[in-house]
């Protein structure tokens, strides 16, 4: 479904990834780990279209077209689909004027009849159990004065309503206590589907308790410095990152 | 004798044309008022941009323009040209005025409801004089402002409204004002006086339209309201500007607030090649409420300036200022909000909020707070912003799909929609937003900056 070759990027000039390579099939959760400053939530910016990033080398094919040749709305219309680590308050916007104006939008580009308010509503109130969130929540504005969790959720919550083909999580686990952690893990189980692949970034091991991935690879300094399955994921929580550092350190000396 | 001079004198030698006729406009009462005002016109003539107050507002197109006085009757306006600017016939009471004459035709027929008087302010003169002249041109000063005094000489109609003690006025009174050219410059001075006494409630819209086609010329309209509000008093007052791009508007609307009342005045400008609101309020006793909200939309060419004038006279007095502007192409827009608290009015509560939207690198705004406080215990805040539409949130709304123009529009339509959140008439209510949604897609706001 995914499929990304020696990407690289940089912003205001300074390259952050440095040849990228990574293979996402449908139905597969990936987990992408690494230090601060290793490229992670580039890697999910330049997925989503963000234009302040800049790619400089290396494609990114979806279903084998060409993402970096459409524009972010068009990108999410294909179904790709931003879990922003810090979603943006927009105040005097209502929360489902704003998202029916976004399933409309997707709608349409398929070809599809827009819902109308009370279809988007009842469709709206069934996905938001999926994260626990109150339907009032509904008419507030969007991530305005929503608390670090009931941000996440509602990214999540988003998810469940857009359905998604490419799910891309940025460190959704950030600031979370554990019970908001449990629901937010808990929601994207429920998302889990063999035509859904999703790409988890995280910091920590802690996120991946819940959402188990299929693959878990660690990004260090703009490239995969090592892949693996779940258990290097525990791997990672016992020793660190400095050891595949020295590792991929290692291999470049070998080399050359 | 300069240019300028020639068109102050343009205005004297109508004003001496027309004395007999501005005698019996209104009665003999009130022409010593008329020639004050005009004497101090003479003296001041129209401001230029080294008048403080009017130094982002050149009037120079004003004031070399010859407009030509409208005459009464003059233009022959349908009940089916203005019905898009109008409110259901049940919904409000209207009083139409043409060029500034009342036109009785096209207005509500009988009174408002009982305690309650609303019609032309010429015809009020001579029938209901023991209110008016306490208050007609005492409350709008026109020793220092020169189209208040210009106004105040040359007068023609006007709504008069008066709601007696504890008489609520549930239908609000909509005073929709035409203005129509045929194609020759005209001038037009509207005056309003609303008068709400103790204990009572009402709600006034004042309009500004244009009915002219192609054939449109320049127009100058020059309205004075005069709002006074009894103890306990509440007014929620509207004036919305949406003449056509010819249209030169400068106005001034004045509030005179007694004890307890609350006035709640709406300034929203569409329209208009040049516009000013001089809104003045004096906050006289204690216990106030005032809240001026306004909203200015413009693009091309157009400039908007609110002129704000708080005066906290009296202790525990409360007054919100909040408006906002979305500026496009090389529209200028101006905000001055002056704030005057006096030795005596302690426990003065002010807040003053401008908040701007640009959308062209060409566009340009001016805003400026300024407060004087002569007491010491007194709670004033003050904020002003200017920036571009946020590219974050532009961003994450094109995440989920939204186009760029869609969610651009979006965002701009939210930051307008709150200035009128606050409006109580809620069939107007439903007119402003559906104005600034037209006003959104109609022009070129939604492409890029």
């Amino acid at each position: 479904m995914l499929a990304i070759h020696n990407l690289h990027a940089s912003v205001e000039g300074h390259e952050i990834l440095k040849g990228l390579n990574l293979e996402v099939n449908a139905g597969e959760v990936h987990s992408i780990m690494g230090p601060n400053g290793s490229g992670k939530s580039t890697l999910a910016q330049v997925l989503a279209g963000r234009e302040t990033y800049e790619v400089t080398d290396g494609e990114i094919l979806f279903d084998g077209r060409d993402l970096l040749d459409m524009a972010p709305d068009e990108r999410a219309c294909e179904g790709v689909f931003l879990a922003f680590q810090y979603p943006v308050e927009i105040p005097g916007v209502a929360m489902s004027h704003f998202l029916r104006a976004a399933v409309n939008a997707q709608r349409k580009h398929r070809g599809q009849q827009g819902l109308d308010a009370v279809e988007f509503l009842g469709l709206a109130k069934e996905r938001s159990k999926i994260v626990d969130l109150d339907e009032r929540f509904l008419s507030r504005a969007v991530n305005e004065g929503f608390s670090g969790g009931e941000k996440k959720r509602n990214e999540i919550f988003q998810m469940a309503v857009l359905e998604p083909r490419l799910a891309v999580l940025d460190e959704t686990d950030s600031g979370l206590d554990i019970d908001a952690l449990r629901i937010v893990a808990d929601g994207v189980n429920k998302l889990r589907s063999p035509d859904r692949a999703m790409v988890v970034v995280t910091h920590y091991q802690r996120l991946l308790d819940y959402i188990v991935p299929d693959f878990v690879h660690v990004l260090v300094d703009g490239r995969i410095a090592k892949s693996g399955g779940k258990e290097l994921a525990l791997e990672l929580e016992e020793r660190g990152y400095g050891w595949v550092e020295e590792e991929m350190a290692g291999k470049e000396a070998a080399a050359l | 004798m300069t240019e300028k001079q020639q068109m102050h004198s343009a205005y004297i030698a109508h004003f001496q044309r027309r004395a007999t006729s501005l005698t019996n406009d209104g009665g003999a009462w009130f022409v010593p008022t008329r020639e004050a005002a005009l004497a101090c016109f003479s003296r001041l003539g129209f401001p230029t941009l080294r008048h403080e107050e009017w130094k982002y507002t050149n009037v120079a197109p004003i004031a070399q323009t010859a407009f030509e006085p409208a005459a009464p009757g003059a233009a022959q306006v349908t009940l089916d040209q203005i019905e898009p600017y109008t409110f259901a016939d049940d919904a409000c009471t209207r009083l139409v005025f043409v060029n500034g004459w009342f036109v009785p035709e096209l207005s509500s027929s009988g009174a408002a409801s009982e305690g309650v008087v609303a019609g032309s302010l010429i015809a009020a003169m001579r029938t209901h004089r023991e209110l008016i002249e306490p208050h007609l041109a005492r409350h709008a000063a026109f020793e220092d402002q020169a189209f208040v005094a210009l106004n105040t000489a040359l007068m023609q109609d006007g709504a008069f409204v008066h709601v007696a003690k504890r008489r609520v006025v549930s239908r609000p009174i909509h005073l929709l004002f035409v203005s129509t050219t045929e194609g020759r410059p005209l001038v037009a001075h509207p005056r309003n006086l609303i008068l709400a006494d103790a204990d009572s409630q009402a709600t006034v819209i004042e309009s500004h339209v244009s009915l002219d086609g192609a054939e449109a010329a320049a127009c100058f309209t020059n309205p004075v309201t005069e709002i006074v509000a009894s103890e306990h008093a509440v007014v929620d007052y509207y004036k919305i500007q949406r003449q056509d791009d010819r249209a030169y508007h400068v106005g001034a609307l004045q509030l005179h607030q007694y004890g307890s009342s609350n006035i709640s005045a709406h300034t929203i400008s569409l329209g208009g090649s040049l516009v000013r609101h001089d809104i003045n309020a004096l906050l006289d006793a204690e216990g106030c409420e005032c809240t001026l909200n306004g909203l200015y939309m413009v693009n091309g060419r157009q400039q908007v300036d609110n002129h704000l004038r708080v005066v906290h006279a009296r202790p525990h007095c409360n007054s919100r200022e909040f408006f906002k502007g979305v500026l496009d192409d090389r529209a200028r827009g101006a905000f001055t909000g002056r704030i005057v608290v006096h030795p005596d009015a302690q426990k003065t509560d002010a807040k003053q909020s401008n908040m701007n939207l640009l959308l062209s690198a060409d566009a340009q705004v001016d805003s400026k707070p300024q407060l004087e406080i002569f007491a010491d215990d007194v709670k004033c805040t003050h904020g002003a912003t200017i920036g571009q539409v946020d590219e974050e949130a532009v961003f994450y709304l094109r995440s989920r799909g939204m186009s760029r123009a869609a969610a651009r529009g979006l965002l701009i339509h939210a930051f307008a929609r709150e200035a009128v959140e606050g409006v109580r008439f809620d069939a107007l209510r439903e007119q402003l937003e559906g104005l600034i949604f037209t006003r959104l897609s109609q022009g070129d706001m939604l492409q890029e900056a």
